[in-house]
């Protein structure tokens, strides 16, 4: 896995509208912006540092919600919470007039919180309890709604709207290094938050029942792995917009690899979204030279038929 | 052990049947006339007020083809094609969303849900954008589209026989799919504004011209016809598979052609108007309550489906702060619906 990462790291660093060389890559890693390459390069590095950081982060918090709620079809983006943090983002800069990258992500936090809570609430009320059916279609519906809302905040505000459809795509393209830093405290937290709850997540897979009887505190142990999801994915959400799939892919890929144990599931699942956006980022920016595709689509067109096979191979009954 | 019924017993029974079958009869045209009157009641309202306000009589004379100066544009050319367009374009959604809720026996299996929007509105944005197509073509393009989308769907959840979970899920994740697709096209068009793309995708009948509304209502004439000509088969569809086909109505052939017909419909409509939002879907459960689920859905619905529009459109104008396109209107309406939906169990299925 950490193999695949430095080959993608050097695909995403070697390709793009323009192709470079080697010995311009180490040049400029050294901090020389002569050539047209090495600046090129010097403009890729925080890019493929943001893809790192944003595909690790929507991989664990994917998989950390398919562990908290026990559904194989959880992820940031399908549960509709990517949008509600881009609505809050939207609401902020549309009604409060914040610019700062901090308050950005607080922002998104709040409304990928609130949103979380919200859809998971609906699908567990009435009978059943929340069926990966049940969510999904709550996630689906409330994707629509807040979307819908999203659109109503923006559409009077020309001077906005541009900004707001380039972020609502999800893309990496055009980071910055002062974009990533103010993340990086939320990001880690939400790291380290996921890996403690790994052993609880374990437990909670063995049922409700069970786990009370191993002596864990469920409700505890849901709120701290909710608590690093939302952090996780809303700090990823606010520097680059709504990125779908990737926490749905990623778990499941690394099921095979590293078996159910959430110890290592998580970590492995850090890695493999960390591999999956940076290669999504190099092909977007390869198919559509000299132009890019964001990686919010590419990764939509990986990530649907993933969807359709896991629900395709699940029996009725599971779901 | 009950005695067997003696005859004039039997005549009592049967008056009383009749006697409520009447008055199902009765109420249904109740209802009927009813949706229609609040629909004339719509088109009045939408043509007489505006951003100033035009006296009934006046409009009358407008429409008649009198030259009345500084109205006769406003009421021809600006607001009747908005009502005409948002009628049919509603009687379109809201027929092929019930006829789609009714065949899958499942509210929730309605086609902007499912992915068939979805995928005629993709269709429509590649053919306007990339093919740089319009009129007629676009329509024909995001049809046969919603056709392949409808059938890619059908054929991906088919796993010895097709079940509405998997059908719904399936058509969540290719919408998910198509949506970014559309979000690109939309995000690379030169000559579109994000405004307008934006108004687009929403779903709007903001600018609609009279000579679009004509492919839409001959589309409408023969996809609503088809369908109203399988009205039996759909209500025999109702009870479940085995007992329609008991009642010896062709499975196959009542399936292929309400999806072609369903699909048609949403799709000219969705080529006209844009996507907007949920209009299918409530239209038919809406209907549902309004004739407490006495007879057949499909005219209520298309009513429920034309009013929505219409007074979601002049909501969107006038009632809002800022002017709203009406799928932002009925996408904020609808959400609450479907929420609804979801937490009353829908295991059943059958419930409309």
């Amino acid at each position: 896995m950490v193999l695949l990462l430095v080959v993608a790291m050097g695909l995403s660093m070697t390709f793009g509208a323009r192709d470079v060389g080697w010995s311009e890559i180490v040049a400029a890693l050294y901090g020389q912006v002569e050539t047209i390459g090495e600046a090129a390069v010097a403009s890729r590095l925080p890019r493929t540092l943001l893809a790192i950081l944003a595909g690790a982060a929507l991989g664990l918090s994917g998989g950390v919600m398919q562990g908290l709620t026990r559904n194989p079809l959880a992820d940031p983006g399908l549960l509709g919470v990517n949008a509600g943090a881009a609505l809050a983002v939207v609401i902020g800069l549309a009604w409060f007039g914040i610019e700062d990258a901090t308050l950005y992500i607080w922002a998104a936090i709040l409304g990928a919180g609130l949103t979380a809570v919200a859809v998971y609430a609906i699908a567990s009320l009435g009978r059943g309890g929340a069926t990966p059916l049940r969510l999904a279609l709550a996630g689906a519906v409330t994707t629509a709604a807040l979307s819908s809302l999203t659109t109503a905040v923006v559409l009077p505000r020309g001077d906005i709207a541009g900004l707001v459809q380039s972020w609502t795509v999800g893309g990496v393209g055009g980071a910055t290094r002062d974009q990533i830093v103010p993340v990086l405290p939320f990001l880690f937290l939400g790291l380290v938050i996921a890996l403690l709850s790994a052993r609880k997540l374990n437990l909670l897979a063995l049922g409700d029942d069970t786990a009370t009887g191993l002596g864990e505190k469920v409700a505890l142990a849901r709120a701290m792995a909710a608590v690093a999801a939302v952090l996780l994915c809303g700090a990823t959400t606010a520097v680059c917009g709504p990125i779908g799939f990737v926490g749905l892919v990623v778990p499941h890929a690394c099921r095979l690899l590293a078996g159910s144990d959430y110890r290592w599931l998580l970590p492995f699942s850090a890695l493999g979204g960390a591999v999956l956006l940076t290669f999504a980022d190099v092909f977007g920016r390869l198919v559509a030279r000299p132009a890019e595709l964001d990686v919010g689509i590419v990764t939509a067109f990986i990530g649907a038929p993933v969807f359709i096979w896991i629900v395709r191979r699940r029996k009725v009954g599971a779901l | 052990m009950s005695e067997p019924l003696r005859s004039d017993q039997r005549c009592l029974a049967a008056a009383g049947i009749a006697r409520i079958r009447r008055k199902r009869a009765r109420r249904r045209w109740c209802v009927w006339a009813v949706l229609l009157a609040c629909l004339l009641a719509g088109v009045a309202l939408t043509l007489m007020r505006g951003q100033s306000f035009t006296p009934p009589m006046t409009v009358l004379r407008a429409l008649g083809g009198a030259d009345v100066p500084g109205v006769g544009f406003t009421v021809r050319e600006l607001r009747l094609p908005r009502a005409v367009v948002s009628i049919l374009a509603g009687i379109c959604f809201g027929l092929g969303g019930v006829a789609f809720q009714t065949m899958l026996r499942n509210p929730l299996a309605s086609p902007d849900i499912i992915g068939i929007s979805t995928g005629a509105s993709a269709a429509a944005v590649f053919a306007i954008v990339v093919l740089s197509m319009s009129g007629p073509a676009v329509s024909i393009v995001a049809v046969v589209a919603g056709l392949g989308v409808a059938l890619l769907i059908y054929a991906l959840s088919w796993r010895r026989g097709v079940t509405g979970a998997r059908l719904i899920l399936v058509g969540i994740g290719l919408a998910a799919m198509l949506q970014s697709f559309t979000a690109y096209l939309l995000m690379r068009a030169p000559s579109w504004s994000l405004q307008e793309a934006l108004r687009w995708m929403a779903g709007s009948v903001n600018g609609v011209q009279l000579n679009q509304a004509l492919p839409l209502f001959i589309a409408l004439l023969f996809f609503g016809g088809l369908i109203l000509s399988c009205n039996r088969d759909l209500e025999a569809l109702r009870m479940g598979d085995d007992i329609a086909e008991g009642l010896g109505v062709r499975l196959t052939a009542t399936r292929v052609s309400v999806i072609v017909a369903a699909v048609g419909l949403v799709a000219f409509a969705t080529a006209v108007s844009g996507p907007v939002a949920f209009v299918a879907f409530l239209s038919g459960p809406i209907a549902a309550r309004l004739t407490s689920r006495n007879g057949s859905l499909l005219i209520p619905s298309a009513l429920v489906g034309a009013l929505l529009v219409l007074l979601g459109d002049y909501a969107g104008q006038f009632l809002l702060p800022a002017r709203y396109p009406v799928g932002i209107v009925t996408g904020v309406l609808g959400a609450p619906y479907l929420v609804y939906l979801i937490i009353r169990d829908n295991k059943s299925g059958g419930a409309l």
